[in-house]
């Protein structure tokens, strides 16, 4: 090991990180546009619409962390979302405390229950921890639909207040302060999640989802990352909760803690692409336009002409791109790809 | 030579089925053991119980002076034994440099350290023009070293090494001999499965024959190949009646 090869060498010279010119610019570009888009008088819907993207992007990418980094399949994670809208609705109805701090509430009770339930669950494999995980969500369901403090079955309805619209979370003048609020929370998120699928955990956490006996051998902790992973996965999920309590200020168990919002995220991520940071963005861009168009088309819930179409697309893309919509972006454009 | 390992009496069974039965034996710093025993001889599930994937029902397993006797593995891989595995486990989704950076964390703290680590072990098992592959493009003699250099980021004191030549063809073996013959010079104390009785005879110092999962000799590989056991075990009795 002593002689150093020239090809050895002109490795260790090379950075750590490849960051891909072209890619940079496109995402620089895109973030600057949506940062701007507001300023061209979008439509209330188009807002909205774009609200939504953020948001369910967000939720995925929650999924995707524990799922698609260290391999367990979640189908319980609106567990999460709940716990979110009810802690920043619960706390502001009944203490008038501010939905922001309600946000960080949510968020550590979030780990806090990921911690509880995931120390047990995450020594089950597979299937058994996705069957845990959907009773586990089914069962918050049921405690918090009888449950009188938080409301119950009929749930929270949040106080409107129209004298401090940014302390109490509630623009209601149009809807410009919500999508920056969200966009806020995507771009954050998927820095941060950029930063781990860089780091010494994310190496880690992707040695377990390939290997998980291998990754033992190499001494990690399985059990204990996964845990890592699973409280990390919830703390980025809780917000979204907070956020869209605030935006719909009516938060009850079966819309907040429904098994549609976890196959949902799901569903996102295994469109986009598992385990690939851009996998739950370009998901939720192709799913929510279609969920929110047929709401409109078809009214009410959609006739649920939007879970037919999201079946067909599933199928399609289990079928052709088992590996999500990700891998027809030319390999060059992609995170992980080397520029020579 | 002061022991590394010393295993006693180390016992496991799977139902009725004697997997390994009261297994004793040492192994010294800096050696190469051969573990030799046809298919369900209990060879694997040694490697197992050592490495703490499988718990024993009895005996013990002594590394120095620790025991490590049914410790999780991550916590022998932290104490110094790494291994391979006979059913390859690459990280398929990951480059051979990242599959590699995996086992340096175990002793690196700074990413960039582990990298560097990394490349050297990559350049050592002499696959440094590969390291940007993904796992699952390699070869399998490829994926054989890259199973080795994982093992060896982790800065292990003793290797175990399940079947290094199993399953490639006839032109990758004499490198991957070369390499574990590398891996002695470097004062890396081996223990090896394998098949392959011409390797196993040329490469070891000692040699650890099992026979349905019961030891059945511990000596040099000229007295192993004498032994009439041995013989037996490998190609059976001849009933004279």
């Amino acid at each position: 090991m002593n002689l150093i090869s020239k090809e050895l060498l002109q490795a260790k010279n090379e950075p750590l990180n490849y960051f891909n010119k072209n890619s940079l610019i496109i995402i620089g570009i895109v973030v600057l546009g949506l940062f701007l888009y507001p300023f061209i008088s979008p439509s209330k819907f188009a807002l909205h619409l774009l609200m939504m993207i953020f948001m369910h992007a967000v939720m995925s990418q929650s999924w995707n962390v524990l799922a698609g980094f260290s391999g367990q399949i979640s189908l319980g994670h609106a567990i999460f979302f709940g716990i979110g809208a009810y802690a920043s609705g619960y706390f502001y109805t009944k203490f008038q405390i501010t939905p922001w701090f309600g946000i960080i509430i949510g968020i550590a009770i979030s780990a806090f229950i990921a911690l509880l339930i995931g120390v047990p669950m995450l020594r089950l494999k597979g299937h058994y921890f996705a069957i845990a995980t959907l009773l586990i969500g089914i069962s918050f369901q049921v405690i918090f639909q009888r449950w009188p403090e938080v409301g119950a079955s009929a749930g929270l309805y949040v106080p409107i207040n129209r004298d401090s619209p940014w302390l109490s979370m509630q623009f209601h003048k149009n809807k410009v302060a919500y999508y920056y609020i969200t966009l806020v929370f995507f771009i954050i998120t998927f820095f941060l999640v950029w930063l781990l699928n860089r780091s010494k955990l994310g190496y880690r956490l992707k040695a377990i989802r390939d290997q998980s006996e291998a990754a033992s051998s190499l001494g990690i902790h399985v059990s204990k990352y996964k845990v890592i992973a699973f409280i990390i996965s919830a703390m980025i999920m809780a917000p979204m909760g907070s956020i869209y309590a605030q935006y719909v200020l009516i938060i009850d168990p079966n819309n907040t803690f429904s098994a549609d919002i976890s196959i949902l995220v799901l569903l996102i991520s295994v469109m986009g692409g598992v385990g690939n940071i851009w996998g739950p963005i370009i998901g939720s861009s192709i799913l929510i336009p279609i969920s929110e168009f047929s709401r409109i088309y078809f009214g009410g819930t959609g006739r649920s002409i939007d879970l037919i179409i999201y079946g067909i697309l599933i199928i399609l893309i289990c079928i052709f791109r088992p590996s999500g919509i990700v891998s027809l972006i030319p390999r060059s454009f992609r995170e992980r790809e080397k520029v020579k | 030579m002061s022991n590394l390992l010393k295993v006693e009496n180390l016992s496991r069974s799977f139902g009725g089925i004697h997997a390994n039965s009261d297994i004793t034996f040492d192994v010294n710093e800096g050696e190469i053991l051969g573990v030799i025993g046809p298919n369900g001889a209990g060879k694997s599930t040694l490697f197992d119980l050592i490495t703490g994937f499988t718990k024993s029902d009895k005996g013990q397993v002594i590394l120095r002076d620790k025991n490590i006797t049914n410790i999780r593995p991550d916590l022998i891989c932290r104490l110094g034994v790494g291994r391979t595995f006979q059913k390859l486990k690459p990280f398929a989704d990951q480059t051979l440099l990242e599959n590699v950076i995996v086992g340096a964390l175990v002793k690196e703290k700074n990413l960039k350290v582990a990298r560097d680590k990394a490349l050297e072990i990559i350049d050592f098992v002499d696959l440094i023009e590969k390291r940007h592959h993904y796992a699952k493009e390699l070869s399998t003699g490829q994926r054989k070293r890259l199973e080795l250099a994982r093992a060896l980021a982790t800065d292990p004191k003793l290797l175990l090494m399940d079947e290094v030549t199993g399953g490639v063809d006839q032109r990758t073996i004499p490198g991957l001999v070369e390499l574990v013959l590398k891996l002695k010079k470097n004062g890396i104390t081996v223990v090896t499965i394998e098949h392959n009785m011409k390797i196993i005879m040329d490469i070891s110092d000692r040699i650890l024959a099992l026979n349905q999962g019961k030891r059945i000799a511990f000596d040099t590989p000229k007295n192993i190949s004498q032994n009439t056991q041995v013989i037996d075990a490998y190609l059976g009795t001849v009933d004279a009646a």
